[in-house]
């Protein structure tokens, strides 16, 4: 189990806008280099991607919180 | 008019503060979660907790704020920049609130924000506006359209803005083939394939006027400023006045603002936007209903208080000054001092200011909302402060202005300061009229 960080402080999301479904549920399988969330920083949107292939564990933050660079973001199961 | 909310933060809440107690006016300000304790909820006589710290849940919340007007018994509503200040809908329930919003009428924002009501009230008034077409059907309609126009031109998605869904096109050849390309993109990327075109104005300056009209039917010009030093279309320094504008364009520029501004029966500060091209040709771009991050230059050249003006021609009075009695007086430069990060493409670098020591002196005017110890927040944008410097003329604003820069200092996040300090010792820069692509291109 490894975890997937945030690479900058900002807005953690977990949808590509409000009214979307989220990149991936808690559960979910993604492959390397998908895009599992966006953080914001000063009206900026940076993709969060996975490392590698996987199976998303928990999200360790609430969508819409603020979240320092280096935070734990979710677990990820590596395949 | 006793009490005024300020709907905004940071700098622009401290400015209003400033102006609303010059005027003997009690100044309520907001803050969100991650603004408590902040520099202007300080200064203020009230400050009302709106909210969370995303902006859609406090400064973008109209409710919100109108319950924090209502709380502290404040009868105006300062809108600042950015946020609300451009809502029709906000200024008009401000005045179904009872409340005085301090800015034009909510029908003139929403004439003013439309981008094609706009440039039909400037053709109306005899403005000259950006030639260009209306929307495009089929491949004939855009030959003839380009032909009349001209080439170079852009093709630019209706549905578009902020600089996205804009193509240029040089030749008949390539708008063939771009057109349908850029109906096809526009569709997929805005889901609505509307297209036209617009001639591309090169080397254009960024000009626009201040205006400033009253409820008397009264309308003035405090001149122009240039905003040509731009980066991805952010401002990052603008001078006024525009350094070596010919007499008889400032002329014609400035009557061409206040001729759009009485047309459309404005009131209150505003700026109206024009692209100015190397043959001294001018077209309208666009008007900000509202006061502009860089009005202090204006002020620092006419020695009029904008902000104050502002609140004034809310409260019913009329202009304090006639246009001939409106003089400038040497020269301004306004720096923006950003959190952003210039080895990483000047990505926006939230932190904590651990110190933070302000410039001063003869010409030199400091504007910002925070303290050492406050926090750059991710929620906002990225504009910690400004540096307004003033001279005799536009070298010894210059050269202030670099002394202001030397004596800023600002730890905890990477800042423009040492990109301002190249740039005002830049051999093209000191000689004046850049235009809008210069900066990214040196870069």
């Amino acid at each position: 189990m490894v975890t997937i960080k945030a690479g900058m402080p900002g807005i953690f999301y977990r949808r590509p806008a409000p009214e979307d479904e989220p990149y991936v549920s808690e559960g979910g399988t993604i492959a390397a280099g998908q895009t599992i969330a966006l953080i914001e920083v000063m009206k900026t949107y940076n993709e969060i991607r996975a490392e590698a292939d996987g199976t998303i564990g928990k999200f360790l933050v609430e969508d819409g919180d603020e979240v320092e660079i280096g935070q734990d973001l979710a677990e990820l199961e590596t395949a | 008019m006793k009490r005024v909310l300020i709907a905004n933060r940071g700098e622009i809440a401290v400015r209003v503060i400033r102006a609303a107690h010059t005027l003997g006016l009690e100044a309520v300000a907001v803050y969100s979660d991650a603004d408590r304790d902040s520099r202007w909820t300080r200064l203020a006589d009230h400050a009302v907790h709106i909210g969370k710290s995303a902006a859609a849940k406090s400064y973008l919340d109209a409710e919100a704020i109108l319950r924090a007007a209502r709380e502290s018994g404040a009868d105006a509503v300062h809108p600042g920049y950015g946020f609300l200040s451009e809502q029709p809908a906000f200024a008009a329930a401000v005045a179904e609130a009872g409340l005085t919003f301090v800015g034009p009428r909510a029908e003139v924002i929403e004439r003013m924000g439309d981008k094609a009501a706009a440039r039909a009230a400037a053709t109306e008034a005899g403005v000259p506006v950006v030639p260009g077409s209306s929307a495009l059907d089929t491949p004939e309609a855009a030959r003839t359209a380009a032909e009349q126009i001209g080439y170079p031109l852009l093709v630019k998605a209706a549905a578009g803005g902020g600089g996205r869904g804009i193509r240029p096109v040089r030749t008949s050849e390539e708008l063939a083939e771009i057109v349908p390309a850029a109906q096809a993109e526009a569709r997929s990327a805005f889901g609505d394939g509307t297209v036209y075109l617009e001639r591309a104005l090169e080397n254009a300056r960024h000009i626009e006027v201040q205006v400033l009209a009253d409820t008397h039917g009264r309308v003035v010009h405090t001149f122009e400023r240039d905003c040509s030093v731009q980066r991805r279309r952010q401002k990052l320094i603008e001078e006024a006045p525009a350094p070596g504008l010919a007499e008889d364009t400032r002329t014609a520029i400035t009557e061409a603002a206040v001729r759009l501004t009485e047309s459309v029966g404005y009131t209150g500060a505003g700026t109206v936007e024009f692209l100015l091209s190397p043959t001294g040709e001018f077209h309208f771009i666009e008007m900000n209903t509202r006061i502009q991050v860089e009005h202090p230059i204006s002020e620092e050249i006419t020695g009029i208080d904008l902000v104050a003006e502002q609140l004034r021609i809310a409260a019913g009075a009329p202009l304090s000054v006639a246009q001939d009695r409106i003089d400038r007086h040497g020269a301004a430069v306004e720096l923006r001092i950003n959190a952003e990060d210039p080895d990483r493409d000047f990505a926006p670098s939230p932190g904590e200011l651990t110190r933070y020591d302000f410039p001063a002196g003869p010409g030199v005017r400091f504007e910002t909302g925070f303290l050492c110890g406050s926090r750059i927040s991710p929620f906002y944008d990225s504009m910690i402060a400004k540096v307004v410097a003033h001279g005799p003329d536009r070298a010894t604003a210059i050269a202030r202005a670099r002394q202001a820069l030397a004596e800023l200092t600002v730890e905890g996040v990477p800042t423009t300061i040492g990109l301002h300090q190249r740039l005002l010792a830049d051999p093209e820069f000191l000689a004046g009229g850049v235009h809008t692509k210069w900066l990214e291109q040196r870069l």
